[in-house]
């Protein structure tokens, strides 16, 4: 097997939408992101690869959320587009950064966070955060979007990418079962 | 070793290299050799500043990235290391002051003073150029050399727990901020 077929991720069984992923996917290409930097979670499968794939744009395999937020703030001074793919309980480890260097810094982020947890969920140990996902973007004043509609999807990418950018602030997109899981 | 003797020693060479320091004593160290447009001082979120040297790296790779960190903030983030191994942008060069201890906040040691070995957790991690250094001369040598190498060079300067007088600077966060965005787009 190769290497590439080695890092490729697929995950049998398990319906996450290939369709949708692709519509994410091509906003975030026409927003002209250039860098991504993820952490794997099962709904941002799709995602992850289609990025990893993508001879235009570098995908970061990070180790822990909080280092996206510096990565990405550096890219944006550097001039360059980036987005940071992320579970829920992935934007919860990274508040600290987010206030301390996001906020403080005046450095737009366009968070893709998958909002695992909420309706529909099976997994007892998502519940928690997906409980607390939506208070804790109020508590911060982070101006979020859910996206559900796969028609819609394209235009609100790009609109949250236009106001992280004249706001200068941290905006969040919650990728929404509805849109990512086929079951 | 004195943070300050490296910090004027290397800074006739980084005129034109993107620099990114920790808060605290690195920072004013810095900026008392003399503030420049192409230095960003990081003022909170430790451990991010490698993340940011690598932001910056991968962004504009035309640019020399010089990243001033420090134990106790690189400890808060030791997986940069393995990403920054991964991604190894070769014109990165990661300097780490060790003075085995959280001078800013009162002093108390870090993990560096008892076992810990910040540049074998970079080799380990998968840097390929790393270095331990303690006196002015086996610092200098490490940093030609990582000039010279156009890789990825990881180098820890164990430096004595001395800071400068005052932490303060006449240089707000958002200044900083732009100014250095601006000089990164060239038109500073």
């Amino acid at each position: 097997m190769s290497i590439i077929a080695l890092r490729r991720c697929t995950i049998p069984r398990m319906p996450v939408s290939i369709q949708n992923s692709r519509i994410i996917f091509d906003a975030l290409k026409r927003s002209e992101i250039k860098i991504v930097s993820a952490l794997p979670e099962t709904w941002l499968v799709h995602l992850i690869n289609m990025a990893d794939e993508d001879p235009d744009m570098k995908l970061v395999r990070i180790t822990r959320e909080e280092e996206a937020i510096g990565i990405s703030a550096g890219a944006h001074l550097a001039g360059v587009r980036s987005a940071l793919l992320m579970q829920n309980h992935g934007f919860l480890a990274a508040i600290n950064p987010i206030v301390s260097l996001a906020f403080l810094y005046k450095i737009p982020l366009l968070m893709l966070i998958s909002y695992r947890g909420h309706m529909g969920e099976r997994d007892p140990w998502q519940t928690q955060g997906g409980r607390l996902t939506e208070p804790v973007l109020k508590a911060l004043d982070i101006p979020y979007d859910h996206l559900t509609n796969p028609a819609d999807v394209g235009r609100q990418v790009m609109e949250a990418q236009t106001l992280a950018e004249s706001a200068l602030t941290p905006v969040a997109l919650l990728l929404s079962r509805q849109l990512m899981w086929e079951a | 070793m004195q943070r300050i003797d490296v910090l004027r020693a290397i800074c006739p060479d980084i005129q034109e290299d993107a620099v990114i320091t920790i808060m605290g004593a690195v920072a004013a160290e810095l900026y008392s050799c003399g503030h420049q447009k192409n230095f960003f001082y990081l003022q909170h979120a430790m451990g991010l500043a490698s993340s940011m040297g690598l932001g910056v790296a991968l962004a504009r790779p035309d640019k020399r990235v010089v990243v001033l960190d420090g134990d106790g903030s690189l400890l808060m983030n030791l997986g940069t290391l393995s990403t920054l191994a991964w991604y190894a942008p070769s014109n990165m060069i990661h300097i780490v002051f060790d003075n085995q201890s959280l001078l800013s906040v009162g002093g108390f040691p870090t993990a560096t003073s008892a076992k810990s070995d910040l540049s074998g957790i970079a080799e380990k991690s998968g840097i390929r150029h790393t270095a331990t250094t303690r006196t002015i001369e086996e610092f200098l040598t490490a940093w030609r050399e990582a000039r010279a190498s156009k890789e990825l060079s990881f180098i820890v300067a164990k430096v004595d727990a001395v800071g400068p007088k005052t932490f303060l600077m006449d240089l707000p966060l958002l200044e900083n901020r732009f100014q250095f965005q601006r000089w990164l787009k060239g038109a500073e």
